[in-house]
């Protein structure tokens, strides 16, 4: 724990904390709508209009949290901002290109004559496709302390995919809480086969992320640690098969518990995150750089925190009111 | 010299992100305040034609918005991807800037458009019109912390450098550093200027076109009385700029008026070819003194020459000259344009008012006095605002040249050492992107004002029929 009688020690754990919550909230939120994103091919047109109602008014707010953790990297850790980036410059791009593509075509879809109409949906999927898969990317090669050689390729091409596929996972129990008849049923279906790129996922990285560095491996297999840190993998494995036994059992009567497989897998990734978050602190760059030799000077990071504790709360508060103006099932968006 | 290839594309394509990403707030800032206009004048007058107006311009404001949102994210990791230096000398100073602007302004915006685009009948009604008034105050926030910070690059005080690395020492005179106030007021006029020209553009097309509905007469009018009002005032703001730029950046201003050596009587150079080799111009047509006029308020006054910014070895100190004078002119021109073609809008329509009708002054104004060349010239003018904010983009900020920050760090110290042909190749397909995303927005645009006037049933749209029952149960 750091020494709250010190700004310089406190104030970068701080604003790694708030960070790594952006970053956590990001990828439940933003992906649950790359999720919908990824399902789009598979559903005809009318459906596929019926996901975008149920994604429609949240996925600008979803994909602010991303702006929000590059944000506080970028004016907390500027050095490592910089090292990250670079580093990542290829992978970077093509997420960056995805989300324009992503974003732009769900404004255009709803806009365009008829037979553009086509074009704009499979750019809506390549888009979603590129951004999941290149933060998938990222993930690995983050994992492998930033290292390029062929196996840590090959290790982040397997996360880029089980990404993807996790995010479908949670795009698909999204869209079991928010649709109902035929589609909901698709829904049920597409999480059943996706569900094992969140098992492949969740495995893999909890394997190798030990194996990579020493650091890691003694934090995680020292004893007494070992016996307050066995409850997250243990709880990780229950939820999965809770979450399989519950796939074969929707869609439930009356609709029952609709919202419980979303709930569920966003357990599954918070957990996993916690459990890379522990391995890599104090670490902001892998094994490189700490949060301390990184952060800004303490004077301006006061000024980021007076503003961001007055807005965060307000911010968290309305997105709760968006979330709950908008409760209850997808219908078609209208704003034309 | 791969150094300097890798700067020079990492600056192209900074700015390729930079002038692609800045057309969208600038339709999204001033559009947001329009669209609140529409709604406050359907509420107070329950005349449809305001709701027409609300539906047609709050789709193109979504879309505006969308764009702006992904190009913006793109430039937020441009600074770690290209210009990791920046924030590691004034990451103390950009930073909280920065963070501000996301914290206040893109939240706000981002969770309120929701409720303003799909909330209509989610929400009662006065919750919906406060959600299209916070989030045009949450653009107008947003672009006042970016302008402080860009201004702060133009004008930096307010911080001591320790080590290499500034840290701010008042946060009172970083924010309101001696540029700011003008390039605020310069911003916001233009946002409103590009959204008042694109009104009556796109109106004037769909008059064109046939469409004679009164949605098409208000919105016209609303966008050249827009533009009228401001103009003038834009110009006076332009001037005041330009010399707070004059007492700040001598060889920016030195640039802009293609002035070589520091003298007096300088003539306002209306075409010149300015040659960085010889140091002179060449095909040279000017107004005696007007310079010196514009400048300093007085005939013989003196102008700053670019001979002043050159160092002991030869290297120019200050920016390249051409794109900057040429930059200048076209803002200049295309301010002209707009004040000629608003004006004369305003007469000719004033000339034909309606005597009849009510006192209100928009009753007045008459779309059928219109002459038909000055109609047709206002659908080309529709983008007229985009050309008039990159060239005066262009010109301060090419003018800061060589500067990153003005006196604290060169352009060239923040550069990345990404492997030039990688930049190259990111370069093109951003270019590609951009080019096809820009024409399918103006195709959509288009598409959208063909449709509205050929009376096209628009897709049903139940919010706003429910808001009408309401209307008409109370």
């Amino acid at each position: 724990m750091p020494d709250f009688s010190n700004p310089a020690d406190w104030l970068p754990w701080a604003f790694a904390s708030l960070m790594g919550l952006s970053i956590l909230i990001y990828v439940v939120l933003d992906g649950f709508d790359l999720g919908v994103g990824l399902l789009f091919p598979m559903a005809d047109r009318i459906e596929q209009d019926r996901m975008i109602g149920s994604i429609g008014p949240f996925w600008d707010a979803n994909e602010t949290w991303l702006v929000l953790a590059v944000g506080l990297l970028l004016v907390a850790f500027p050095t490592a901002h910089g090292v990250i980036l670079s580093t990542l410059y290829l992978p970077v791009f093509v997420m960056l290109i995805g989300l324009i593509l992503r974003g732009v075509a769900f404004e255009f879809r709803a806009k365009a004559r008829d037979h553009h109409k086509a074009l704009w949906n499979r750019l809506f999927f390549v888009g979603s496709l590129m951004t999941a898969l290149s933060q998938g990317f990222m993930l690995g090669l983050y994992i492998m302390g930033l290292e390029k050689t062929l196996a840590t390729y090959a290790f982040a091409c397997l996360t880029a995919v089980s990404l993807a596929v996790g995010y479908s996972f949670i795009g698909s129990t999204w869209l079991i809480h928010k649709t109902e008849g035929a589609l909901q049923l698709k829904a049920v279906t597409w999480a059943r086969r996706s569900l094992w790129g969140a098992v492949i996922g969740v495995f893999a990285v909890s394997a190798a992320t030990p194996l990579v560095s020493d650091r890691i491996f003694g934090k995680w297999f020292a004893f007494p640690e070992i016996l307050w840190l066995a409850p997250l993998p243990l709880l990780s494995v229950s939820v999965l098969v809770l979450l399989w036994r519950l796939l074969q059992r929707m869609p439930m009567q009356d609709d029952r518990q609709n919202w419980l497989p979303f709930l569920m897998s966003t357990a599954l990734f918070v957990m996993a995150y916690l459990g890379l978050a522990y391995s890599f602190y104090p670490y902001v760059v892998p094994e490189k750089l700490t949060i301390y030799a990184a952060a800004a000077a303490p004077e301006s990071l006061w000024i980021i925190l007076v503003g961001a504790l007055c807005v965060v709360p307000v911010i968290i508060a309305y997105s709760v009111m968006a979330y709950f103006i908008f409760r209850g099932k997808a219908t078609d968006l209208r704003y034309e | 010299m791969e150094a300097l290839d890798t700067l020079i594309l990492s600056r192209i394509q900074f700015a390729a992100n930079i002038s692609f990403h800045i057309l969208f707030p600038t339709i999204t800032i001033a559009l947001g305040w329009v669209l609140l206009f529409f709604r406050i004048r359907f509420t107070q007058t329950g005349d449809d034609k305001w709701m027409a107006a609300y539906r047609f311009w709050v789709k193109i404001f979504a879309l505006s918005f969308a764009m702006g949102v992904v190009s913006g994210i793109t430039m937020s990791f441009q600074f770690g991807t290209n210009w990791p230096g920046f924030m590691e000398t004034v990451g103390n100073i950009a930073g909280p800037l920065l963070a501000y602007e996301v914290l206040t302004a893109f939240f706000l915006e981002a969770v309120f458009v929701g409720i303003m685009l799909f909330g209509f009948s989610r929400v009662p009604r006065w919750l919906h019109t406060l959600a299209t008034g916070l989030v045009a105050f949450g653009t107008t926030v947003s672009a006042f912390w970016i302008i402080v910070l860009n201004s702060w690059m133009h004008t930096p005080q307010g911080f001591e450098m320790i080590d290499g690395v500034a840290h701010a020492t008042s946060w009172w005179e970083i924010i309101f550093n001696p540029s700011m106030p003008y390039r605020f007021a310069h911003m916001l006029m233009a946002s409103f200027l590009t959204v008042g020209f694109l009104i009556a553009g796109v109106s004037a097309f769909r008059w064109v076109l046939g469409d004679r509905s009164r949605e098409v007469r208000s919105m016209l009018k609303t966008g050249v009385l827009i533009g009228a009002v401001l103009i003038p005032l834009q110009i006076l703001a332009g001037d005041k700029h330009g010399l707070n730029t004059l007492e700040y950046q001598p060889a920016k201003v030195a640039a802009m008026e293609g002035n070589w050596d520091t003298q007096p009587n300088v003539p306002l150079l209306l075409f010149a070819l300015p040659d960085e080799e010889t140091r002179e111009n060449r095909f040279e047509i000017g107004i005696p003194n007007v310079a010196s006029l514009i400048l300093t308020h007085s005939f013989d006054g003196e102008v700053p020459g670019l001979n002043d910014f050159v160092a002991e070895d030869g290297t120019a100190l200050h920016p390249p000259v051409l794109p900057v004078f040429w930059s200048f002119r076209v803002m200049v021109g295309t301010g002209v344009a707009m004040l000629l073609l608003s004006w004369s809008a305003v007469w000719f329509m004033w000339r034909r008012r309606n005597r009849h009708q009510g006192r209100s002054n928009a009753h007045r104004l008459a779309v059928e006095g219109l002459p038909k060349v000055l109609v047709w010239a206002m659908v080309p003018m529709a983008f007229s605002g985009w050309v008039a904010t990159l060239a005066g983009w262009y010109t301060t900020e090419i003018g800061r040249q060589p500067w990153l920050v003005q006196g604290v760090m060169t352009t060239e110290m923040a550069v990345a050492d990404v492997p030039s042909p990688m930049v190259l190749g990111t370069l093109l397909t951003y270019l590609a992107v951009y080019a096809a995303l820009l024409s399918a927005y103006i195709g959509v645009i288009i598409y959208m004002a063909r449709k509205a006037a050929a009376g096209e049933p628009q897709t049903p749209n139940t919010p706003f029929a429910n808001d009408n029952v309401m209307t008409a149960a109370e």
